[in-house]
């Protein structure tokens, strides 16, 4: 086989590097990246004493089933008929649904007036092309606006349980941030650094588009908190404050359900009290049109990615 | 569409919306800040409340409001009648005592930064009560009752230990399986009625149940009644899913204690009456065999409520067996299936909310004179030592046995004449109303007794109202709660038969 190329120019090129890498003769990850086994977590000695010290407490104290032959008896009891509830309860609900009307047919009780207006009159009535984003952000514009708050109140409860106040131990968390997992992980980081972008494009357009197409704020925002998850998978919470830590993510929490209130409101008042509405409509099928819809969708989408970022970070480390 | 709107109409949207933007705007602020937000948001809804009740009131008849651009089955929508608006009020006032009573313990059990995050959940909590209460619309109860679970769990939690979490756990479990018996049940109602709107629902409901039970959607309203029934009878701890209770409140924060027992459970009942009178229609309720298991788990639990706080010897978990008897009353009020017994249910919701945040924030008091400790050996002759929460205990004791001029004799005198006029069950309701209270006495006057025994030398410190004025105030406030609701109970009982006249 005659080579074109003299072996020291063959060595200059992709194929020399990808054939050799393929070989298995050198891995270009050796060195570049942190290739250590991941540590097993250890628990330590007085740990272990300490929750088996808890443990015999417990058994001894409340559970003593060894000398109570009551509580034994009754946890037995207890058992069999949760097994026995859980039996009927099923049975009894499977049963009911044999009864309810079929899916899709014609004489469905739900198939009446209230459905007949959201799928003949939404579009011209919300601006929407969308029916469902329609339908829960104009017309049943309280309910959602209540699912948000679920959010919200959700991400409250997670910092209570999670979020490290004590100086020492959110400094502690902070060395240990990435205990558990490879730092710099060149493959993940490559793969991020082309993912990433295209991920928050996407969520943005998910968002903007949801009176448009299938989506809205809740998909789109879930979709950008992915994309920040990654991130801060692959290079680390020290890179990702510079764009989004603790402040603007409050920040970005707070202006976004303020907006959705005060639109909220806005829109709530003046149909209630018959006053005219001055939020247009704009054109079916334009980006910037469908009213409220347009603004809420954005409101929803920030809100929703920053839920997502919290509850990864407060699992993580116990801060943002 | 309505013609032109009074402002004041205006008022129930208002006070929802200002809780839940309070909630929203504390989140980026400090505790203290974030405190007295809540404090002012609690004043003005106190006021928005008073002023809707008394617009409702002078109308005399009910008003919806709807709540964006599109009328009610297609939107969503508020219903204000006299009842809803007082509750509303009620509750507001009970919050804000509670909180005014319980704030010494905030900064002493809860970490420093996490104060903030519990004016939040107050916030949200409150936004979720009220909307409950004036909503027309099953869904938008449910998104609600949502809110109301997660912030309660939260209120359990923020005081980290062991036994909280532990509890918040076990509330959280039960909790969502009552929401989910509740959502399958509204899911069903939707599926064989087609609405989510209540006076909507209502009157198909009617429809299949003037069809018989030779009508298709039969089987599955008599399901829907009894799966709906048991998801809130879970949710606000009737007797045998009671089991979450006493953990729950006995050992979280004061506030929270007083706030889940006064407010949640009570908020659940509410919708529960809301339900029995405008989805699925008194008489409908009425019919179903539902109504008989409702009133039987009543009484059980006003029986085995008092057994279990007999034999407790922790003065807070007391207080909360005590919690479950007293929510067998109104249980077994709403299970005589007449007009009377869901009045006296009614009121004795407002008396033992009025009541119960009383003793848990008095208990606190005697508590924290007998060196934290919560054995009732412990706090002997703590009415001395600190003599306002001694006689705040006093007081709410004998309105929970139901001695004349405090509120809990108004409403075990309306539970007496509601059993009255019922045939069947006026035998049994009666007996047990006799044996609850003697129970309700041996184990609180045993507590006020107890409290007021004098001891020698102690080494435990006393204090005076004056070091905590917030207390003391928020117990006088209480007091005078409980006594308004025993001595002038004719205008409230008043204003409950026009509310719920206005119900149906």
């Amino acid at each position: 086989m005659s080579r074109l190329k003299s072996e020291e120019e063959y060595e200059k090129t992709a194929a020399f590097h990808f054939f050799r890498w393929l070989s298995g003769s050198k891995d270009y990850y050796v060195g570049n990246m942190e290739m250590q086994p991941q540590e097993e977590y250890k628990e330590e000695e007085a740990t272990i004493q300490e929750r088996m010290r808890e443990q015999q407490m417990i058994r001894d104290k409340v559970y003593d089933t060894q000398n109570n032959k009551w509580l034994f008896r009754f946890r037995w009891f207890y058992r069999i008929m949760a097994a026995v509830f859980c039996a009927i309860l099923g049975v009894l609900l499977i049963v009911t649904v044999s009864f309810l009307p079929p899916t899709g047919g014609v004489a469905k009780p739900d198939n009446n007036e209230v459905a007949a207006r959201y799928i003949e009159r939404g579009m011209q009535e919300t601006g929407a092309v969308n029916i469902v984003t329609g339908m829960i952000l104009t017309y049943r514009a309280f309910d959602t606006f209540g699912e948000t708050n679920v959010l919200f109140i959700a991400t409250c409860c997670v910092m209570i349980m999670l979020m490290a106040e004590d100086a020492e131990l959110k400094k502690r968390e902070l060395l240990n941030d990435r205990r558990y997992e490879p730092k710099n992980d060149a493959i993940l980081q490559g793969v991020a650094t082309i993912l990433v972008p295209v991920i928050f494009i996407f969520g943005i357009y998910i968002i903007l588009n949801g009176h448009l197409s299938p989506g809205g704020g809740f998909s789109g925002g879930a979709t950008i908190g992915a994309g920040l998850i990654l991130y801060v998978s692959a290079f680390g919470f020290k890179k990702t404050q510079r764009f989004f830590h603790e402040g603007i993510y409050k920040a970005a929490k707070v202006t976004a359900l303020c907006m959705y209130g005060l639109i909220g409101i806005y829109y709530y008042v003046t149909g209630a009290n018959g006053l005219e509405n001055h939020i247009p409509l704009g054109i079916p099928g334009h980006i910037v049109s469908a009213g409220i819809i347009f603004p809420i969708n954005i409101c929803v989408g920030i809100e929703v990615a920053c839920t997502m970022y919290a509850f990864y970070a407060l699992f993580r480390r116990g801060g943002l | 569409m309505t013609g032109q709107m009074e402002f004041v109409q205006n008022f129930p949207c208002f006070s929802i919306m200002l809780c839940m933007f309070a909630g929203i705007i504390s989140s980026a602020l400090k505790g203290k800040t974030a405190k007295w937000v809540n404090m002012a948001v609690l004043c003005m809804n106190i006021f928005m409340s008073a002023a809707t009740l008394a617009f409702v009131a002078a109308k005399g008849e009910f008003y919806v409001y709807v709540m964006g651009q599109f009328p009610a089955p297609w939107g969503n929508e508020l219903r204000v009648g006299v009842l809803e608006a007082g509750m509303a009020l009620f509750f507001c006032i009970i919050m804000l005592l509670s909180l005014m009573g319980g704030r010494h313990k905030l900064l002493q059990e809860v970490e420093e930064g996490k104060h903030g995050l519990y004016y939040i959940l107050t916030d949200l909590m409150l936004s979720s009560l009220l909307a409950l209460i004036y909503t027309n619309d099953l869904f938008t109860a449910y998104v609600f009752v949502e809110i109301n679970t997660i912030s309660a769990c939260g209120l359990i939690m923020i005081r980290q230990n062991g036994r909280t979490i532990e509890a918040a756990v076990r509330y959280m479990i039960m909790s969502l399986l009552g929401s989910g018996l509740f959502l399958i049940g509204l899911c069903m109602l939707y599926d064989i009625t087609g609405h989510l709107l209540m006076s909507n629902i209502e009157a198909k409901v009617r429809e299949i149940y003037l069809a018989g039970a030779g009508g298709s959607y039969h089987i599955p309203l008599l399901v829907t009644i009894a799966v709906i029934s048991v998801g809130l009878a879970i949710k606000s701890a009737l007797f045998p899913f009671h089991a979450w209770l006493p953990d729950a409140y006995g050992y979280s924060t004061v506030s929270s204690a007083a706030i889940l027992s006064s407010l949640v459970s009570k908020g659940y009942i509410f919708l529960l009456f809301k339900i029995i009178y405008r989805v699925i229609g008194f008489e409908v309720f009425h019919d179903s065999k539902i109504i008989d298991a409702l009133f039987i788990f009543g009484l059980m639990g006003m029986i085995f409520g008092s057994l279990s706080a007999i034999k407790e010897n922790d003065v807070r978990r007391m207080i909360a067996f005590s919690s479950i008897a007293q929510i067998g009353y109104i249980y077994m009020g709403i299970g005589m299936g007449t007009e009377a017994g869901m009045v006296a249910s009614v009121f004795h919701v407002l008396s033992h909310a009025a009541t119960k945040s009383l003793l848990f924030i008095a208990a606190i008091g005697l508590t924290d004179v007998s060196g934290g400790s919560r054995k009732l050996t412990e706090l002997t002759g703590s009415g001395y030592r600190n003599k306002m929460a001694g006689a705040a205990f006093v007081a709410g004791s004998l309105s929970m046995v139901g001695v004349p001029l405090f509120s809990g004799f108004i409403s075990k005198l309306l539970f007496a004449q509601a059993a009255v006029q019922n045939d069947v069950k006026m035998l049994p309701a009666l007996i047990v109303l006799g044996i609850s209270t003697i129970l309700n006495a041996i184990y609180f006057m045993k507590t006020v007794i107890r409290i007021y025994t004098p001891v020698g030398k102690t080494e435990y410190f006393s204090v005076t109202c004056k070091e905590n004025k917030v207390y003391a105030l928020a117990l006088v406030c209480f007091i005078v709660l409980n006594v308004f609701l025993g001595v002038l109970s004719q205008p409230v009982m008043n204003l409950i038969w026009t509310g719920l006249n206005m119900f149906a």
